[in-house]
């Protein structure tokens, strides 16, 4: 086991070194120069090659990259060309923010999504399975941007219930869940989140667990006298690593990929951080940013890989 | 009461002042769905008593394995329709309510499944497996579950004991799996063993070892047991009942010994002539032409009559009734030929007689 974890964990080292070299490189392939939007119009040449020479982007590339990656190991992405604050301290702070809806979303979404998922595997071709499988297709196809429009306009507006936008006052610098003038605003933006997970993991649980269920030793966990609840255990434990995928992956697009649903609820993480960068042309804090969410993505699977070898004993092997 | 509870037993055996341990009588297996109705086991009568082996014998696809599910309710609820009496211990089992079955399967009856490959769970510990079961069935806490289960693995003799009982499934080979399959069985000293074509998936000598093992555990610990096959080897060597089916019914039923040494069906001897033991090298084997009938679309007489070579109009026309036979059993067949062994001697009691006819 731990052997393995080892392994695993020296597996990833490659894939972040690669990962970095993409976030590095990816912004050279995009058309434009970076320096276009730092230097006023009417510089002259030579301000314009001091700046490059400031900010060192008159180096070969290699170099550039080999600079950038020392330092990004010591913690150090660089300054914010809008903001002048390190990127690092931007980007902790909006991947916080971010990751407290990210996690609570995809938490409420497995949970749910485990129950509806098995009570419709249980249930195959009836009410309760199809109306599970429709809850999935919703949860899937409904754009959550709009879908988080329609929630402000009900829960905002039309009730009064709950805050549009934003964090309220306090909220920006720490964020907690247990502080309810904190909590109601973030609830929105999770459930809105929460959409898209809900749907794909009801599915995959569905299809795992009613794979579970025609495998032969399910006849014999029922000639053994157990009860429904103890074949749903079984059941579950052993469709539990292909949820986990499932839920992994999920995780990690919700952390990179919520630049919609920042945006409509102003809700300032990696997304309204990442877009704020792109349409200014920050190049270090986008570098910084992807790079920090590359390596989470990477994190989250090598956790959930873990796992999945400490619930099912045949992935050892591999 | 069914007709076949009328006509088979009744006459033959003297009346048991206890009832039997296993009592089947008019048992009726039908498969539902958007295609149809697939009659799967019709109409099918045997008993057991307790330490006594029945065999189920037949091809694939005549009913064997249902109607070993049927017996403990184990098809697709509402995919499948029950019909008929199964009395364990003079109990019906079909109309048990859903706790008494859970408590009664794997307790008073257990079952052995054909595939040890797949029929663990790959994600629970051999030992965690058996003692799910003891836990289950006695309320023992786990650390007494876990030592019984260990009691159960030195009992099928599966080697380092200790140490397979943290194994996972795929640790162990096909035969060790299916002796641990056998301690699951065997976990709550069982009344009624129901097996499933237990050493059709193992290496032949494997198979020997499980069967003698198998043989042995049913003697010590006189458990009745019914053992699915179609090796007419197997059950040559472990049965002291034999019921041949076909398309879903017992064409021919009786002690291992009448059924073996004197078959009176035509598919019986059809499969015993098709067997490769005591055959002359340089011939080429019998075996019966033609193949079973689609279940979803029986012929009108008897199911058999396409493949039979005695077959006559009456067979194309009618199907035969349950005629009794031997000292308990009953044959399926318009023309049944009793064997040179089996005709009427004096001591036979009456209903034999009419089979003889």
């Amino acid at each position: 086991m731990w052997v393995y974890a080892a392994k695993r964990v020296l597996y990833a080292i490659p894939i972040a070194i690669g990962v970095s070299v993409i976030c590095f490189s990816l912004v050279y392939l995009a058309p434009g120069d970076p320096i276009q939007s730092l230097i006023p119009p009417d510089a002259t040449a030579e301000d314009i090659e001091t700046i490059r020479r400031l900010y060192g982007f008159d180096k070969p590339l290699v170099l550039q990259y080999l600079d950038w990656l020392a330092r990004a190991l010591t913690g150090d992405l660089g300054i914010s060309l809008q903001s002048n604050r390190p990127v690092i301290d931007e980007v902790t702070r909006a991947l916080g923010n971010t990751l407290a809806i990210a996690i609570a979303a995809i938490l409420a979404a497995f949970v749910l999504a485990t129950i509806l998922g098995t009570l419709a595997a249980f249930n195959l071709g009836r009410p309760i399975d199809k109306i599970a499988t429709s809850i999935s297709t919703i949860g899937v196809s409904v754009p959550n941007y709009w879908m988080g429009i329609v929630l402000v306009i009900l829960f905002a507006v039309q009730w009064r219930l709950l805050p549009a936008t934003g964090m309220g006052g306090e909220g920006s610098e720490h964020f907690s869940w247990l502080q309810w003038d904190q909590a109601r605003y973030a609830i929105l933006p999770m459930v809105t989140m929460a959409m898209i997970p809900l749907g794909v993991v009801t599915r995959s649980t569905r299809s795992a667990v009613a794979d579970t269920l025609s495998q032969d030793y399910v006849q014999l966990l029922r000639a053994k006298g157990l009860g429904e609840m103890q074949v749903v255990c079984h059941a579950l434990r052993n469709a539990l690593p292909q949820m986990l995928a499932v839920m992994g992956l999920q995780l990690g697009y919700l952390i990179g990929g919520s630049i919609l649903i920042e945006t409509v609820f102003n809700w300032p993480g990696t997304g309204l951080v990442m877009s704020r960068a792109i349409l200014t042309r920050d190049i270090p804090l986008l570098q910084g940013t992807i790079l920090v969410l590359a390596l989470s993505f990477v994190a989250i699977n090598l956790i959930v890989d873990l796992l999945q070898t400490v619930i099912d004993p045949r992935i050892k092997r591999a | 009461m069914t007709p076949a509870k009328t006509t088979a037993p009744g006459a033959a055996a003297p009346r048991q002042p206890q009832a039997p341990l296993l009592d089947v009588s008019g048992l009726k297996v039908d498969f539902i769905s958007r295609a149809g109705r697939t009659q799967a086991v019709r109409d099918l009568s045997f008993t057991l008593e307790a330490g006594e082996v029945l065999c189920i014998l037949g091809e694939s696809g005549s009913g064997k394995s249902v109607t070993l599910r049927a017996l403990m309710r184990l098809l697709p609820e509402g995919r499948s329709e029950i019909a008929g009496r199964v009395d364990f211990l003079g109990e019906n089992v079909l109309t048990l309510p859903r706790r008494a079955l859970n408590d009664l399967r794997g307790a008073g009856i257990s079952m052995i499944f054909q595939e040890p490959m797949t029929a663990l769970d790959p994600v629970y510990t051999i030992g965690d497996q058996i003692a799910e079961t003891v836990m289950r069935h006695t309320g023992a806490s786990r650390e007494a579950a876990m030592a019984r289960a260990l009691e159960l693995i030195e009992l099928v003799r599966i080697p380092s004991p200790e140490r397979r009982l943290r194994a996972y499934p795929h640790e162990l080979s096909g035969g060790l799996r299916q002796r641990a399959m056998i301690a699951v069985a065997l976990s709550c000293y069982p009344k009624l063993l129901l097996a499933d074509e237990p050493t059709t998936a193992l290496d032949a000598t494997v198979q020997v070892q499980v069967l003698i093992l198998l043989r042995q555990l049913q003697q010590d610990l006189g458990m009745g047991t019914i053992f699915v096959t179609h090796d007419l080897g197997v059950a040559a060597q472990i049965a002291d009942k034999i019921a041949v089916m076909y398309a879903g019914r017992i064409v021919e039923y009786g002690s291992a010994e009448e059924v073996l040494l004197a078959p009176a069906h035509p598919y019986t001897r059809g499969m015993l002539a098709s067997t490769v033991s005591g055959q002359p090298r340089d011939r080429d084997l019998e075996a019966i032409p033609g193949s079973p009938p689609d279940l979803r679309a029986l012929p009108r007489g008897c199911a058999f009559a396409p493949r039979c070579p005695r077959a006559t109009d009456l067979c194309q026309r009618e199907e035969p009734g349950l005629t009794p036979s031997g000292a308990f059993g009953h044959l399926l067949c318009h023309h049944a030929q009793p064997s040179p062994r089996n005709p009427a001697p004096a001591d036979r009691a009456p209903g034999e007689l009419v089979a003889g006819q």
